[in-house]
């Protein structure tokens, strides 16, 4: 096994956090080409109109998941160090996404792409940026009164060949293969949406994201 | 050369490329990417400098606390590469501008509320689920965890139940 590099996050800390802004730039970089900078274009998804962010995650999942079973099959990857920082707590997990999934389209980011978002000038990204940041100390502050709630459902490392008693490899392309079916269903989507959308991905594309904001420009100036 | 402000990458080319980041990360450090852990040292920071005595009370706090500065950790050398890549992905892209993102006929100040509020909803969920899209869905999703993908569909379910009752915002 040559990865993961532990010396990175040991004895050699400073050249690990070298490695955290490169890789960081690279996520950050990508993020902002494939739209995940704008809050129109993230809250598509729920929507139905621009299914963009869908598809772009399920890739990301699907691409690093077949990349973890080539190298961890090739002997390179020593995948259970990986998966020991992944433990599962069921219910603060289903708890914590039903809330974040309602944070989201409230504020039209999530937590990472409200940096991106911020970063390139909008300012319901920044503010979400700091909600985000209040949200967590709100959290630290009542986290004692919650009776263990956020230590339920303690399942350890737990995976889903492990629950479904599939091989790994064999799961991956399974999973893979339901992606590209969803994918296919996702564009379906995107064509029916398209019809009845507040902001229709015709006038993104055409007009150009300056037709979004026009409304806002008017209000700020008047 | 004229940029086109609304070309976006392919979504399958830039979710592969997304993938490799994250299959990078792993390999190089043997954890994936994040973001909202980063968010809550800032916070830490905040209010240490503020008030040390509370922040060493506050259980989450103090843990975070004892391995020295809060802000000297991967997490936060990463986001702020975020920062950067977000900056210069927008900069090459004709991109940047000072604006609020919303519908036409929405209100300024009620999308920024908004923003802020459903900021302070994710804060709390991501400090619950150990983790926000990034962190939990994405890094944790490629490894195939259980919790994670719980996380990913619980994450739809809240969007989609809640999406009706916004979407004023983005007309």
């Amino acid at each position: 096994m040559i990865f993961p590099f532990e010396s990175l996050s040991d004895e050699r800390r400073a050249i690990g956090l070298g490695v955290a802004v490169v890789v960081g730039i690279a996520f950050g970089f990508v993020q902002e080409r494939t739209g995940f900078g704008r809050a129109p274009k993230l809250v598509g998804q729920f929507y139905g109109y621009d299914m963009t962010v869908f598809k772009a995650m399920f890739t990301a999942i699907v691409t690093a998941m077949l990349g973890t079973v080539v190298l961890s099959g090739l002997g390179l990857l020593d995948l259970r160090t990986v998966e020991f920082n992944y433990p599962t707590f069921l219910w603060p997990m289903v708890v914590g996404g039903l809330v974040l999934g309602v944070g989201f389209i409230v504020s039209g980011y999530c937590p990472g792409t409200s940096f991106v978002a911020a970063a390139s000038g909008k300012l319901d990204g920044l503010v979400t940026v700091l909600g985000v940041i209040l949200g967590t100390l709100v959290y630290a502050e009542t986290e004692p009164a919650m009776g263990g709630f956020q230590n339920s459902g303690r399942l350890g490392g737990f995976f889903l060949y492990q629950w479904l008693h599939v091989p790994r490899p064999l799961l991956a392309v399974i999973i893979t293969a339901l992606a590209v079916v969803a994918f296919a269903a996702a564009t379906r989507i995107e064509r029916l949406a398209g019809k009845r959308a507040p902001v229709s991905p015709t006038t993104v594309a055409e007009a150009g994201p300056a037709a979004l904001e026009r409304g806002s420009k008017k209000r700020t100036a008047a | 050369m004229k940029r086109d402000q609304a070309k976006f990458w392919d979504p399958y080319a830039g979710g592969m490329a997304l993938g490799l980041v994250l299959l990078a990360t792993y390999a190089m450090m043997g954890k994936g990417l994040g973001a909202s852990g980063a968010s809550f040292r800032a916070g830490v920071a905040i209010v240490h400098a503020i008030t040390p005595k509370h922040a060493e009370l506050v259980p989450a706090m103090a843990s975070t606390l004892e391995d020295g500065n809060p802000l000297d950790d991967w997490l936060v050398f990463e986001v702020l590469g975020v920062i950067v890549g977000g900056l210069i992905g927008a900069a090459t892209s004709g991109r940047i501008a000072r604006e609020v993102s919303k519908g036409p006929t929405f209100g300024t100040s009620w999308r920024l509320a908004l923003a802020l509020a459903g900021g302070v909803l994710m804060g709390f969920a991501a400090k619950l689920a150990r983790g926000c899209t990034s962190g939990q869905g994405l890094s944790g999703g490629a490894l195939m965890s259980v919790g994670s993908w719980a996380f990913m569909l619980s994450v739809f379910a809240g969007g989609y139940g809640m999406a009706y009752f916004v979407r004023r915002q983005w007309r």
